[in-house]
């Protein structure tokens, strides 16, 4: 009844291209938006710090893994070694020029991610699905095991870890210790919206379209043209550009300081996770499974308390792992295209609410 | 899933909630102090986790029995679930820190690294306990990191010193040939400098085998290798699977297992695991096993007798049980003196880390505590945030560690260098590393 686009005509081929063609949906996002940007005036530090930080965080590596997976159909398990690079290299790049901005540097570590990502992404040209991955988990194996024997790279720390240093931005500290928990938000927020909103464009252009000419078919995409090496190594640069700006947030901005131990193999497996529960090549869909992945179980963990349960912490963890479990079991039975389709079809259902046909 | 499925899942849940130990409420008194204690129950290192979350929780709560608490407040115990993973463990520490805990015990040395920088901003204290960083001993330059009461620089010199001791010398090293197994991770990095420095004084070759997190349970490649290499004495650090595992490829491979002598960490089921082979297997320690002391009669009684704890009682008394046990009476000690100090009951951390400078267990103090013969008095001032004090080397025989030999001192000359270089380092790389500006109590 009031999500229906009746009289909203498009009377321009721009109008009818748009990423949002309903008026309902335009303003959805200016509301999320805008509740995204008070959030940090009304919620407290602990839902800052502990929620939305990390959940903008894995959902721009999510991002970054859907635009290989999910578009492009080149499965990758080296998440967590391209997030360390971005890491890694913003770590170096500060020490080496502390004085330039430290955004500037984590939106610039991307790049050095995306230069190895395109270099293990060579193999992809000749291999496909299952032996890809074993490619890529050889790039994980390999990049864990730089971060843990090149003292260069963690600046010979005694501990064998990255710490990071206090930056600012606008005189305020954005890193360290000393930094606000509104502060990180807003400026993991800001990096996080922009790159999906790049995202949102490279998947609607020309792009987009021949990465995903090449996930359906790559023999029809050659035919009409899309040179197939270019297009992958273009997706696993891109790709990895996200997951290293993703990694190099969640040091510098969550954390605080890391050990090659955070980008192991697990992390990867947590990401693709965040793929496949979310929904392949959707964008949304990566936000809803980064939530679903992560919050979900901090969020069951809230439970017990609100019913005056007082349950022991081992128990409501064994607890959260079954019903995550059973929960992520459920949703792929109910839909295996992901949440985003079962958002979509909601969107369809209440397209034609209350008179379906 | 269909109607049916949905009852399941419910029944499931609801059998998930009635068996899960569900514990007392905390006491929201007026008057108490908040102990937030991070444990990890689940995950692959539950196995060293569980034993240490007891002992911590039950000492606390025995004292909460007993005494009614700490000089008139109650403990108010929470356990946080970290499951080892830094992650999680951040979470938690963002749970607890608008709590008022009077103190943090990540029990990870992942979770303690990003906590010491913040200890200072958010004014609550860190007691990285014989692990973290080992250059945090250094008070002048880490006022809020404690890691009483050694680093694992002391316990790699006391290894070299009892290896000394058995070989009449440490001369007598010149010429042998040391293997070192470790956990791949800043934890068991940490030594090798100094490790490679004592191989050039001493004059003996040292052999280094590392285990990745991930192969902690496959060591196979890195036991043959010392099935090649020979060496005559291994030395261990490692933590959760870790250490079954290499004791367990060290009885396959027949390695003497005399010569094999751990850091303090391994348990008993550790070695229990690798059946009657593992006997004469050496680890360090600093306090007492079993249950022939008083605080853990106290323990027992008050505690695990009435069900107040989730240990199985035959598991009271063991090494890391203990070692959770002695943890805890650092923080009492600590809230104690902390009162003492401001005369308030409730206590904020501020307090508490002028109580965790002024900590003195002198015998006289133990023997209240009901723990004569537990431990070695132990002295915390401003500057040393350690005590590095004397260790003892103690034997598996097949049911129990026993103790055999008598107190290993730290090479100090060797270890204070390092430390304040590892210090100096840190605060230089961090740059605008706070001065301290802490004024220093005297003992109370």
């Amino acid at each position: 009844m009031l999500y229906r686009e009746t009289g909203q005509f498009k009377t321009t081929y721009a109008a009818d291209m748009a990423v949002f063609p309903l008026r309902q949906d335009r303003i959805g996002l200016a509301v999320i938006l805008a509740a995204a940007l008070t959030l940090p005036f009304v919620a407290g530090e602990y839902m800052l710090s502990a929620v939305m930080i990390p959940l903008l965080i894995f959902a721009l590596a999510t991002i970054g893994l859907n635009l290989l997976v999910g578009y492009t159909g080149l499965l990758s398990l080296g998440t967590a070694g391209f997030m360390g690079v971005g890491a890694y290299a913003c770590y170096k790049l500060t020490t080496f020029f502390p004085d330039v901005n430290i955004v500037v540097w984590i939106l610039v570590s991307g790049f050095f991610s995306a230069g190895v990502g395109a270099l293990f992404g060579l193999p992809s040209l000749r291999i496909k699905g299952f032996y890809l991955a074993v490619a890529t988990l050889a790039a994980q194996f390999f990049l864990q095991w730089c971060f843990t024997r090149i003292p260069w790279l963690y600046n010979n720390n005694i501990s064998g870890a990255i710490e990071v240093p206090g930056r600012t931005l606008f005189g305020e500290f954005v890193t360290g210790p000393n930094a606000s928990a509104e502060m990180r938000y807003l400026v993991v927020l800001a990096v996080v919206a922009l790159l999906t909103w790049i995202a949102s464009n490279l998947v609607h252009g020309r792009i987009g379209r021949s990465w995903m000419a090449v996930r359906d078919m790559d023999i029809a995409a050659e035919l009409i043209g899309i040179r197939l090496l270019p297009t992958k190594l273009l997706a696993f640069a891109v790709s990895s550009f996200y997951c290293g700006v993703a990694g190099a947030l969640m040091v510098f901005l969550w954390y605080g300081s890391a050990e090659p131990e955070v980008f192991s193999i697990n992390q990867s497996f947590l990401i693709l996770f965040m793929v496949i529960i979310g929904g392949l090549g959707s964008l949304i869909g990566s936000f809803f499974g980064a939530a679903l992945i992560y919050v979900l179980p901090i969020a069951l963990k809230a439970v017990p308390p609100l019913f005056g349960l007082s349950i022991a912490a081992a128990t409501v963890e064994h607890m959260t792992f079954m019903i995550v479990g059973a929960l992520i079991i459920g949703f792929l039975i109910a839909e295996p295209h992901g949440l985003a389709r079962l958002w979509q079809t909601g969107k369809q259902k209440l397209r034609t609410w209350p008179f379906p046909y | 899933m269909g109607r049916t499925g949905y009852r399941y899942l419910a029944a499931a849940v609801a059998g998930c909630l009635a068996a899960g130990a569900v514990a007392l409420p905390a006491a929201a008194a007026e008057d108490s102090n908040f102990v937030p204690l991070f444990t990890y129950r689940t995950g692959p290192f539950s196995g060293s986790g569980i034993p240490i979350a007891n002992g911590m929780r039950d000492y606390l709560e025995m004292l909460n029995q007993r005494d009614g608490g700490i000089g008139g407040a109650k403990i108010a115990i929470e356990e946080c679930e970290t499951g080892y993973d830094t992650k999680k463990g951040l979470e938690c520490y963002e749970a607890v820190k608008g709590k008022n805990p009077v103190m943090i015990n990540p029990w990870s040395t992942g979770i303690t690294l990003p906590l010491i920088p913040k200890a200072k901003v958010d004014k609550i204290p860190v007691l990285s306990m014989a692990y973290g960083l080992s250059a945090s001993a250094l008070g002048d330059t880490f006022p809020w990191v404690f890691n009483p009461p050694n680093t694992y620089w002391d316990g790699l010199s006391m290894i070299i010193r009892y290896i000394g001791e058995q070989e009449g010398g440490l001369d007598k090293l010149k010429g042998k040939k040391l293997g070192y197994i470790y956990l791949d991770a800043g934890f068991g990095k940490e030594p090798i400098p100094m490790f490679e420095q004592f191989a050039k004084d001493l004059g003996f070759e040292l052999k280094l085998y590392p285990v990745a997190a991930t192969d902690m349970q496959n060591q196979s490649s890195q036991w043959l290798g010392v099935r090649r290499d020979r060496p005559d004495y291994m030395v261990m650090y490692g933590w959760g699977a870790l250490n079954p595992t290499a004791i367990k490829e060290a009885v396959r491979i027949n390695y003497p297992m005399a010569k094999f002598i751990s850091i303090w960490w391994p348990s008993e089921d550790d070695a229990k695991s690798a059946g009657d082979g593992a006997k004469g297997f050496k680890e360090l320690n600093w306090h007492g096993v079993g249950t022939d002391f008083p605080v853990i009669k106290d323990i027992q009684k008050l505690v695990v007798d009435k069900g107040l704890s989730q240990v199985a009682k035959d598991k009271v008394g063991e090494v890391l049980y203990n070692r959770g046990v002695y943890n805890s009476m650092l923080i009492a000690e600590a809230i104690r003196n902390a009162q003492k100090l401001t005369g308030k009951k409730a206590v904020t951390g501020e307090d508490v880390r002028r109580g965790l400078e002024t900590i003195d267990l002198t015998p006289a103090r133990l023997k209240e505590l009901g723990m004569e013969g537990f431990t070695d008095p132990l002295k915390l001032t401003c500057s040393d945030h350690n005590g590095h004090g004397a260790t003892f080397m103690q034997e598996w025989n097949g049911e129990k560690y026993v103790k055999v030999s008598g107190p290993l001192k730290p090479m100090t000359d060797k270890v204070e260098p390092l430390v304040q270089s590892a210090a100096k380092d840190y605060a230089e790389k961090n740059t605008g590393w706070p001065k301290r500006t802490e004024v220093c109590d005297k003992a109370s």
